[in-house]
């Protein structure tokens, strides 16, 4: 198994803030895996994330993307699903589609028209009309249609119904490919734990524990759910 | 066919458990071919890593093989099914045995038992 992302003694400290939001944080992830990111809110999943998608500059430490640190080159391999809705509203599905394959050379148009059709979203009306569940199914549905190398998704399915959300976990192992891998953090701890090979717990920006799912059925007795309730019991 | 699998116990051995069940009751017939571990990881919702090391492990045990280049099949020799049968319905009694000894019944009695219940069956 190759490497596909490191990052060492990574810590960030936001302005005006005395508690760094990230401490220390040291992890590879190789290739072939599917990960989960779980934490507490405000437990620093969403700033790791964007650091690895270099939205954000480390205060010290490093992140590397296959050896490159958040560029250009690691856009081109990383698949990043951001936490908040960030399409053109005035664009439809069908421009959204040119635009990604005019921006991103593994965009696989084909799975993007795959997924709309089975999840029947509307290719030619604007986006700004569609339900808000529809613009978070489009914008999962653009992320998951790259042949990324490594796919970061922040919060996939938190707006969409059950259903939808069985779908979109489905179409995730069915694109899965061996030489990919997937970080993704979720609350839905339940619906996607059965699709996890590891899992990263996070809490007040520090690595917690990070194990294979199965070890903790083992080792515990009890679903990743259960362990996390307990584990981080208010 | 049906994926029921608890989230505290470790998935590959549910996934074995449940292909092992239909092997030895026919329902995947010997020496029919298996569908990919991508196609029943997704029909199962688990992970190809998952699936994957139950087929490893169903392999190890002699209840499949693999021809590498056509794919995955269920055993031909009906002698080993026959043992996995064994085995499953051997650990259902054992369960059985259990919760009928937590109701205070002696082996004789759930022997017994049974006989009469299904006698009572047959005739009804």
């Amino acid at each position: 198994m190759a490497e596909l992302l490191r990052t060492e003694h990574l810590v960030k400290v936001y302005d005006n803030m005395s508690m760094p939001a990230l401490d220390d944080i040291t992890l590879t992830i190789p290739t072939g895996r599917i990960v989960g990111l779980l934490g507490p809110n405000g437990s620093g999943k969403t700033t790791l994330i964007k650091l690895i998608n270099g939205l954000l500059q480390p205060t010290s430490g490093s992140v590397l993307i296959e050896g490159n640190r958040p560029g250009p080159v690691s856009k081109a391999v990383v698949s990043y699903l951001p936490d908040r809705f960030c399409l053109p509203g005035d664009r439809t599905a069908e421009e959204l589609m040119q635009f990604y394959a005019d921006f991103y050379a593994d965009f696989d148009r084909e799975r993007a028209e795959t997924m709309l059709g089975s999840l029947q979203i509307e290719r030619t009306a604007r986006i700004k009309g569609l339900s808000k569940g529809t613009k978070e199914k489009l914008q999962l549905i653009m992320a998951m249609s790259r042949r990324a190398r490594l796919y970061v998704l922040d919060e996939p399915i938190a707006g969409v119904d059950p259903a939808a959300r069985d779908y979109i976990l489905k179409t995730i192992i069915s694109n899965y490919q061996p030489d990919a891998s997937i970080l993704l953090s979720t609350h839905l701890i339940s619906d996607v734990e059965n699709i996890l090979d590891d899992v990263i717990f996070i809490r007040n920006g520090r690595i917690l524990l990070c194990s294979s799912v199965e070890k903790i059925r083992e080792e515990q007795g009890k679903s990743l759910d259960a362990y996390f309730r307990e584990v981080f019991a208010c | 066919m049906s994926w029921k699998l608890d989230s505290d116990r470790p998935i590959h051995t549910q996934l074995q458990e449940i292909l092992q069940t239909q092997i030895a009751s026919g329902a995947l017939p010997p020496g029919s071919k298996m569908k990919s571990v991508r196609e029943l990881a997704t029909e199962a919702g688990v992970n190809p890593n998952t699936m994957q090391r139950a087929f490893a492990e169903l392999e190890r045990l002699n209840l499949i093989r693999t021809e590498r280049t056509a794919g995955r099949f269920v055993t031909e020799d009906a002698a080993r099914i026959a043992v996995a049968k064994d085995e499953i319905a051997m650990a259902q009694l054992e369960l059985f045995r259990k919760k009928m000894k937590q109701l205070g019944f002696e082996k004789k009695e759930i022997v017994d038992f049974v006989r009469s219940k299904w006698e009572e069956e047959e005739d009804g």
